[in-house]
Order: C-alpha cells, then sequence, then structure tokens
C-alpha cells in the first residue's frame, strides 16, 4: 500500500503507518491527518505532532501517555479532541512514528 | 463449504467431547471468513507457525482500546481472513443476558464480521473474531445503537468482570453486580483510553469461593468476606449427619485453621470464629446449615497476574476489611483505586504492573504513598531481612528535637564532639 504526494510514493503499512519514518515532512502529515479523521493540523495538532518527533529522536521510542500529557500541557481528553483515534493511532501516524508497540 | 481437506483439524474433531472445529465448520457453511480461518489454521498445523502477524493497530473514533488489530501474513493464500480484528464487548455484571439481547449481538456480527464468537473471553468480555477493517466502526456504531459498549484492551483498566453474586448465590457478602456495573461507569475513562504503564484488571467475588478466580487473575481482588460469626442451624447440622454426611472427616477435619469442632454425641456443630479465615469450606459442605456472618464486607487484595516481568503473582491482602454498600456509592474504594493508580502511573516502567512495582520499590513505599497502615494481614510469610528502615521523619519523632540521631535523620548535618 502507499500514497503518492507531488509524485513522491510513501510506503504504508496495512495500519496506515509511513514505513520510512524519515521521509515524513509536513504534507504527509496533513495527508495521514485526513486518514486518521483530522480535517485541518492546528497549531494544537502541531504542539502534539512536534513532541512526538523530537521525543522520538531522543530516545527512539514514542513516549509514554502520561509523559505526553505532562510535557504537552493537554489532558487525555484534549488529546482525544484532537486526534479523535488517540494518541497512538492517530498522533502517532500523523507525526510519523513508526508503529507503537503498546507505549503510547 | 469449500472440498479443501483439512485431515489435521479433523483430528481434533474426534472423540466424545466439544469441538471448535466442529463448531467453526458450522460457521463456515455460510461465513468465507470462518471457511479461511479454518484453512489458515490448518496451514499453520502443517507449517508449525503461527499465521497471524504480531502487533495492528485499529480502532474506532474516540476510544484507545477494545478493538485488537489481526493480519494474516499469508493475505493472497487466505483473501478472507486478510484483516479478521477482534471486538472486546462489555459484557454485563455476571453475565446475565436476555435472548433479545443476545440476538442483537449475533445479529450486528454476522453482518459486520464473520459471525465467530468466543463466549467469554478470559477478562470477561464477548469476544467478536474476525472483523474487516472497514466495517469497524459501522460495526461499533451498529452495537452502540443496541446499547452495547467496547471493553477493554492495551495498558487500560480492562472491562471489571464479578461473579454471579446475590443474583443466584446465598453466599454472596456483598451486591458484586452492582459494584461491578457502578465501577465500570465511573472509570469510563480509564477504560476506553489507555493511559497507564500497562493493564489493571479488577474482578469481584462474592466470597472465598471466588468464582472469577479473582485472586489469580486480576490486579485488584475484591473478595466477599465478614466480621462477625458463622450462622450455624443445629437442627440442619442434626439433618446432614443422620442424612451420612461425615461432618468430622469431611468438613471439621479439612478446616485449614482447625476452627471447627464437631461433637458427635450431641450432634453439634461450633466454629472458633476468632481463628476462622473465612474460607467457605465448612459452609460449602453444609449450605443449609451454615450461613456468612451478619457483618458483611470484602478484603480488598492486590498485584494478582500472569508471567511477564515478573514470574506469576497472587494477590495479596491489601485492606483485611472493607464495607462496600451500594448507599455510599464505594467512595473508600474509589478512592484507594485513584491513589493506587496515581503512584503506580507516576513510578511504573512500560509494562510493569502494578504488583510488579510494589515488588520493586517495596510494600513499605506503597502503603506510604497510598495512605494505608501496615497491618498483620498483609504479611505473605516471616520476613529473611532482619532489619528495618525507619522513614527519617518517624525517626525524629521517636528521639524528639535537639538530639543528634534525629537531626541525622531529618537530614541535618551533625557535629562531632
Amino acid at each position: 500500500m502507499s500514497f503518492e504526494i507531488d509524485g513522491k510514493v510513501f510506503e504504508v503499512d496495512e495500519d496506515g503507518f509511513i514505513v520510512e519514518p524519515d521521509l515524513w515532512n509536513e504534507a504527509v502529515a496533513a495527508y495521514l491527518a485526513k486518514t486518521e479523521e483530522v480535517e485541518e493540523l492546528t497549531e494544537d495538532h502541531w504542539k502534539v505532532v512536534n513532541y512526538l518527533r523530537n521525543y522520538y529522536f531522543e530516545y527512539g521510542i514514542a513516549p509514554m501517555v502520561r509523559k505526553l500529557c505532562k510535557d504537552t500541557g493537554y489532558p487525555l481528553k484534549d488529546i482525544y479532541e484532537l486526534f479523535p483515534s488517540g494518541p497512538a493511532k492517530g498522533a502517532c501516524k500523523i507525526a510519523g512514528l513508526p508503529k507503537p508497540t503498546g507505549c503510547v | 463449504m469449500s472440498d479443501k481437506k483439512r485431515p489435521m483439524l479433523d483430528e481434533l474433531k474426534k472423540g466424545p467431547w466439544p469441538s471448535f472445529v466442529k463448531q467453526m465448520e458450522k460457521q463456515a457453511e455460510t461465513s468465507e471468513m470462518a471457511e479461511d480461518a479454518l484453512n489458515l489454521l490448518e496451514q499453520s498445523y502443517n507449517d508449525k507457525v503461527v499465521h497471524w502477524k504480531h502487533g495492528g493497530i485499529v480502532g474506532v473514533r474516540g476510544y484507545g482500546g477494545g478493538v485488537i488489530g489481526r493480519y494474516c501474513d499469508m493475505p493472497e493464500e487466505f483473501p478472507n481472513v486478510k484483516e479478521f480484528h477482534t471486538f472486546r464487548v462489555n459484557q454485563p455484571a455476571g453475565w446475565f443476558y436476555t435472548s433479545d439481547a443476545l440476538r442483537s449481538l449475533a445479529d450486528v456480527w454476522e453482518k459486520h464480521g464473520s459471525g465467530l464468537t468466543n463466549f467469554h473471553g478470559a477478562t470477561g468480555d464477548v469476544v467478536l473474531l474476525g472483523a474487516p477493517t472497514e466495517h469497524l466502526q459501522s460495526c461499533f456504531d451498529d452495537l452502540s445503537a443496541n446499547g452495547w459498549d467496547l471493553g477493554g484492551s492495551g495498558s487500560d483498566l480492562r472491562t471489571p468482570s464479578c461473579c454471579v453474586g446475590p443474583a443466584r448465590c446465598s453466599s454472596a457478602c456483598f451486591d458484586t453486580l452492582d459494584l461491578c456495573h457502578n465501577l465500570t461507569n465511573q472509570f469510563q475513562n480509564e477504560l476506553h483510553r489507555p493511559m497507564w504503564p500497562y493493564k489493571f484488571k479488577i474482578k469481584i467475588s462474592g466470597c472465598a469461593n471466588d468464582c472469577v478466580s479473582s485472586i489469580a487473575r486480576a490486579d485488584m481482588s475484591i473478595i466477599g468476606t465478614w466480621r462477625d460469626v458463622i450462622g450455624i442451624d443445629q437442627d440442619a447440622v442434626k439433618d446432614y449427619a443422620a442424612n451420612g454426611l461425615e461432618i468430622q472427616e469431611l468438613v471439621v477435619d479439612k478446616c485449614p485453621t482447625d476452627a471447627c469442632t464437631f461433637d458427635a454425641e450431641q450432634m453439634t456443630f461450633n466454629v472458633d470464629d476468632e481463628n476462622c479465615v473465612r474460607c467457605m469450606h465448612c459452609i460449602n459442605k453444609m449450605p443449609k446449615a451454615l450461613q456468612i456472618g451478619k457483618d458483611r464486607g470484602a478484603t480488598i487484595l492486590l498485584g494478582g497476574k500472569a508471567t511477564l516481568v515478573q514470574s506469576a503473582f497472587l494477590s495479596w491482602v491489601i485492606v483485611p476489611f472493607m464495607k462496600l454498600e451500594k448507599e455510599d456509592d464505594y467512595v473508600e474504594l474509589k478512592d484507594l483505586l485513584d491513589k493506587m493508580w496515581e503512584w503506580w502511573d507516576e513510578n511504573g516502567k512500560v509494562r510493569e504492573r502494578i504488583g510488579e512495582l510494589i515488588y520493586r520499590k517495596g510494600m513499605r513505599t506503597f502503603l506510604k504513598e497510598v495512605g494505608l497502615k501496615p497491618q498483620p494481614q498483609m504479611v505473605k510469610h516471616p520476613r529473611a531481612n532482619p532489619y528495618f528502615f525507619w522513614w527519617p521523619e518517624e525517626l525524629a519523632k521517636e528521639k524528639g528535637e535537639g538530639d543528634a540521631l534525629g537531626e541525622a535523620a531529618a537530614g541535618k548535618e551533625i557535629k562531632n564532639g
């Protein structure tokens, strides 16, 4: 499975996570957001997405949910309002992280 | 059903006992998904390899759990089970259904999935096996429209479950059904939105017979007990004796704390309630003569789990006795849960259950953090470590102000001489 933006092809796995996180860019995020019922990425969305990416590049894994909420200042309820499919399936996918295996 | 031969699975149909292969074949008469699920299993037995892939993240709107992703690693050969996701559906307390409710569930499931079910999974949920990705949201919407909700999965509060309790059992020390329903409603956020280091299970049994095996299968086991005395109907005891029950041999000699006696001449049965541990054995043997006490509540235990970070644990006592009254809305229990979850969530490592965290940090730390006093009932076995570690503030209080030891314990510098 794959999708195309500006002539560039991005492979995704069966759950829709991009296979090569290094190829991620903001246009990819906007495309993936629509697959997770996020019509438009607002400032709040970007705050979470950028936090996840920075954490991932520093530690090599996605943060635990408690850490995500504490560091971004969004209670879990707000995270679900921003990303209706939740932090793991929604936010991590849009942030281009590899598929979480049980943390976020 | 296709003519495909499945010699390996045929072996599992032999013999007089029930067979899941027979049941799945029945469903395969009308479901191609069930047919391919059987074919894939035959393939797995031949290859000696599981053909379900590890992991998979699927879900429905607003929920972080309740649907478990399942993909087959041979999608070309078995196209009908390419996507075969699992729904967990929150069961009613005590598993009491009307036939209408079960029909609504079956109808939704035949419309959207394979029609294969598992009543019930180990956590207690109804398990619906095999839904394609594109049907997940619509299946959930139909379940919801019929009054069903999803259960827990992943690092969240798993669906609480309880024994049949007062609905069918005279030994229920509190209303297990009401408590289960109440906790499920109270903790919807925790149930549907994974937020913790790992799973947390609550199981509720009305007495020490522990019909839901809470002590082995739940992080928090709530087990009914009483504080006063066992009720004894001596006439009924005489009836048991007259009808040939070997009371001395089968009841008295089997009491784990030697707390009961039987006078064979007078045909009277007595219990030393101070030394009785409320194990239920004598009541089970003579239910018409013996009754649970009247001052009823529950023992709260913690830590039960299967092997992962550490070995399997049985839950151990955290609160020896707690009243569980509907009128109080179980506020004491809920407060305790909130405190424990806060401590565990703050300190737990990934995939560390609360019992494992208590082992890592120590009971004294746990008790201090959640505000419980140590009690003899918490002791699992005599300790091997001869040292006792005081908290600095305890030492300071003990020794008083101005005392060198007390000051040291409180973190002040000691001046020599």
